[in-house]
């Protein structure tokens, strides 16, 4: 640190989660001196793997499903110990109390097995035309947003892209995507099938992540989200990398140190330096300051511009867009430490590795997201399940297994406050598994439930929201973080925003990360 | 103030003054009783006289007597906390480090595009307070630009009254109301005076080019300051006066006005009629060097980029018939710009106007400019074209209103 407090920097990335990391990485790949701090003692932030019993691990991001290909060519993550080929995506599987459960094979459903017949066509073409229209929006996902009004070419370019993209849809599918694209998921999946399983996989992932409900206008838009992601060329597509979701996290750091960039972790920075609106560097929370050319913040941006930048060095009407950045998470997440691996009836043993979805039908989405609004969760929550230790056996001690658990709808402010509300809710969680996998309650050794407030105070993430902002439309493209500042530049000179906050948004992409570096890359403005 | 802080219901019942339509300023029973030819305009939501008994002897109750002119519908707010200094300075364009206590300066605040908000004066009480008076209501600007700052900002237009006191006879009218120690008011000095139980602010600033005072008091002394300020002044031709009489000495001293010669950035609906400082001639005080300020940015980039694309100027135009509203030609043919007000001036003896000109008109181009001047004429309209010439404001300068001390009458 002595050394580095002295020196001047090319590049300070402030926040060593997964996009500080793949910009640090790209930065440094291009030939700049590139330093990154985090300020937690581990990198990666919720990617990582931390160890929540004795013997038992897990990761909060518990799977990949749009890591994006381009980093992992770019850097090399392959070389870098990263595996994503050679094992088969994780199914997705739509539990059912009565152990007839429905199963969505390969990349997001290639197969579905468990339905009927009809059912079966029906989801070909509703999946094929969601991945063909999710793959209009694609391309906007791996680049700067276009601005409105903008005559850059690169702006041009992608919205006339677009534009063909519309067209080569044909006339009647086109008139539906733009029919669509705004829609509820519930509404839509009630046009096209029938099986309420089906339905509630769907709305589920739909709003996984957001304040939605199946039925909130603009849902489908969560869906859309998904489907542009892809794993291994399979949109849609998921899986945890041999090695856990550490392997993401190692990869991009040992990309990053390859590559020159020097990565320091308790290292929290606590300003960043502005001088005559240009940011001049970083002073660290143990008092030394480091001098760079630009400084790249991979954190959250309110976090960024209130607590280190501070608002008085910004101008009013963007400190009044930061502040209304709606970012309250309504996600929880459990990690189970338990004796041995749960029996889920009517659930094949290949299935098992999969995603396990309890979301039995869009109403029963829709009921939990009811009391969410209001402050409060729901006593039947709906939830993704993962059992991490089966395809890494490092996750848990030998015979004994870890069960991690994406619940959703759990409001980052509780009416009654989460000390007295997080027995509850892991209650209401336990009586849920319980139906569908008998006798676990007796099987637990452990239980960590990490509420939005704890997932804000252990990640530094405002609100404990993954996607730091919510990923609805207003708060997407051009809007995201704040409209007029979507490019990953900010209204002060030589500050630059990577993290989920900006374009596209969260996820374990790398994605915001990655266009960041590019703009970076650009030089000035 | 933290983020958190002045939820909307909070905010809300702060800006109640819009659910009634018309107020009533503390000093109406006075004025009212004055009122004879009932001639009301409309003053940010108050009831406010546009003349009292006479426009034209009203004008020269300024110039020649003193005048005693309501300003309570100005909008004021208060300004108080350790940071009250760091968060005026990064509001508005001046170096507030540069005001100091018992000062005050004209100044102006923008947007994050560098448009005006508005214009106002800013009165430094002490290291740790003030107060700015202005023409719109700002109150959801001034708390989001409080956030990061340990100050807080109240509206305090309601419960603070104000009289402008103005002409050469205003510093014999408060010697002889007894207000001791007036006389070493310079320019822009303010100072606090015993009346009643209470305190008055008097500062020496005015809207008039003339000697003057501004008055700011609590709302329930209000009359009885009205009714000592009336009786000490009545040997020294003290009238109150209206509006109409008001806004032309403002021109003389070629002072401008929010919402007449230029369009404050919230309220503007057309895109274009946004103005940045140096589009209206408060470029003087966007102070570059002092550190952040709303604004600075984009001022500062388009002063790179020579993008000003308005300037504002004072004109001279031919004849006596006032100009205003009247387009402004270049060589009799391409408009140009737009006088948004016009006199003849009793004072400098001329036909005096200030005008918006599309760049670079009257910015480096000043020759053969015209104006179209519509004289109603019984029933029909005298179509003038008028040559005008491009003068520096203000179009006079008396030297009363900065001699210290005030002559005596």
């Amino acid at each position: 640190m002595t050394s580095s407090s002295r020196s001047i920097r090319d590049v300070v990335v402030v926040g060593g989660g997964h996009n500080g990391l793949a910009c640090a990485a790209l930065l440094a790949r291009d030939g700049r001196n590139v330093l990154l701090l985090e300020a937690d003692a581990e990198l990666g932030g919720p990617a990582r793997t931390e160890e929540f019993f004795p013997g038992f691990r897990a990761s909060t991001a518990h799977l990949l499903n749009r890591f994006h290909p381009e980093l992992v060519r770019l850097l090399a993550l392959e070389r870098h110990g990263l595996v994503l080929t050679g094992q088969p995506f994780m199914p997705s599987v739509a539990l059912a109390r009565d152990g007839n459960h429905l199963v969505l094979h390969g990349a997001y459903g290639e197969a579905l097995t468990g339905a009927s017949a009809a059912e079966q066509r029906a989801w070909r073409e509703l999946r094929a035309q969601l991945l063909r229209q999710a793959g209009i929006l694609k391309p906007f996902l791996a680049r700067r947003p276009p601005e409105p009004g903008s005559r850059d070419p690169g702006d041009l370019i992608a919205l006339g892209k677009a534009a063909l993209a519309l067209k080569r849809l044909g006339k009647e599918e086109m008139r539906d995507f733009l029919r669509v694209f705004l829609m509820n998921v519930n509404d839509l999946l009630d046009e096209q099938l029938t099986d309420l399983r089906l339905k509630g996989l769907l709305a589920f992932d739909a709003v996984l992540g957001s304040h939605l409900g199946p039925r909130s206008p603009t849902s489908l838009l969560g869906l859309y989200y998904r489907l542009a992601g892809e794993i291994g060329g399979a949109a849609g597509a998921q899986l945890v990398p041999r090695g856990g979701m550490a392997s993401v996290v190692d990869a991009l750091r040992q990309a990053a140190e390859s590559a020159g960039a020097t990565v320091l972790t308790g290292a929290p920075v606590s300003r960043i330096l502005v001088e005559h609106g240009r940011a001049t560097g970083v002073a660290l929370a143990d008092g030394q300051e480091v001098r760079a050319g630009c400084v790249v913040s991979a954190i959250n941006p309110r976090s960024t511009f209130f607590d280190l930048v501070g608002a008085p060095a910004l101008d009013t009407g963007f400190v009044r867009k930061v502040k209304n950045i709606r970012m309250k998470g309504d996600v929880a997440k459990l990690h189970l430490a338990l004796d041995g691996v749960p029996d889920f009836p009517g659930l094949l043993p290949e299935d098992m590795g999969g995603r396990l979805v309890i979301a039995p039908s869009p109403d029963h989405v829709e009921r939990a997201f009811n009391p969410a609004k209001y402050g409060a969760f729901s006593p039947e929550p709906v939830m993704e399940i993962v059992l991490p230790s089966l395809s890494d056996p490092a996750m848990a001690p030998a015979g004994c297994c870890t069960l991690s658990a994406v619940v959703q709808y759990a409001p980052h402010v509780l009416k009654e406050g989460w000390d007295v509300g997080r027995p509850k809710l892991l209650g209401a969680i336990m009586a849920q598994l319980e139906i569908y996998a008998p006798g676990i309650g007796g099987m637990v050794r452990h239980a960590e439930l990490l509420t939005p407030a704890d997932i804000e105070a252990r990640y530094r993430m405002p609100g404990g929201h993954w996607h730091h902002g919510e990923l609805q439309a207003d708060q997407m493209l051009f809007s995201r973080p704040v409209s007029g500042w979507s490019g990953y530049d900010t209204p002060i000179e030589g500050l630059y925003l990577a993290g989920a906050g900006s374009h596209p948004g969260g996820g374990i992409s790398g994605v915001p990360g990655m266009n960041a570096a590019r703009r970076v890359m650009e030089g000035v403005r | 103030m933290n983020i958190s802080r002045s939820s909307t219901s909070e905010r809300l019942s702060a800006q109640a003054h819009f659910r009634t339509l018309r107020r009533d300023t503390p000093f109406q029973p006075r004025i009212d009783s004055l009122a004879r030819t009932n001639d009301w305009y409309n003053w940010g939501g108050f009831r406010a006289p546009n003349s009292l008994w006479d426009e034209e002897l009203e004008y020269f109750a300024i110039r020649s007597q003193c005048a005693l002119f309501d300003i309570s519908p100005m909008t004021k707010y208060s300004i108080e906390g350790p940071d009250a200094e760091a968060f005026c300075n990064r509001l508005t364009l001046r170096d507030v480090s540069k005001l100091k206590p018992g000062r005050v300066h004209y100044t102006a605040w923008c947007d994050d595009d560098g448009f005006v908000l508005d214009d106002g004066t800013l009165f430094r009480h002490s290291a740790t307070r003030f107060r700015l008076c202005c023409q719109e209501r700002h109150l959801p600007w001034l708390l989001d630009s409080a956030i990061g700052f340990d100050v807080s900002v109240e509206e305090e237009t309601e419960q603070v009254a104000g009289l402008a006191l103005q002409g050469p006879t205003s510093f014999a009218c408060l010697r002889a109301a007894g207000f001791g120690g007036v006389e070493r008011l310079k320019p822009f000095d303010l100072a606090q005076f015993p009346h009643e139980n209470g305190q008055v602010t008097i500062s020496r600033t005015g809207f008039t080019g003339d000697l003057g005072y501004e008055l700011f008091i609590e709302r329930d002394l209000a009359l009885s300051l009205w009714d000592r300020l009336m009786e000490a002044g009545a040997l020294h031709g003290i009238r109150a006066i209206g509006y109409a009489a008001l806004n032309r000495a403002r021109l003389e001293a070629g002072l401008i006005v929010a919402n007449a010669d230029f369009v404050p950035a919230e309220s503007a609906l057309r895109a274009d009629r946004r103005r940045m400082p140096d589009e209206i001639g408060l470029g003087f005080m966007v102070d570059a060097g002092k550190g952040h300020f709303n604004g600075r940015r984009a001022i500062l980039e388009a002063r790179a980029k020579k993008k000003q694309r308005h300037v504002l100027v004072g004109l001279e135009i031919e004849g006596n018939i006032p100009a205003e509203h009247a387009i402004v030609y270049h060589r009799k043919s391409q408009e140009v710009g737009l006088v948004s007000a016009a006199m003849w001036s009793p004072m400098v003896k001329r036909n005096i106007a200030i005008a918006s000109l599309d760049c670079p008109f009257g910015d480096t181009v000043t020759e053969d400019l015209w104006v179209e001047i519509y004289a109603m004429r019984e029933l029909k309209y005298e179509r003038l074209m008028k040559r005008a010439k491009v003068v520096p404001r203000p179009f006079m300068k008396l030297e009363r209103r900065t001699a210290t001390p005030p002559a005596d009458f």
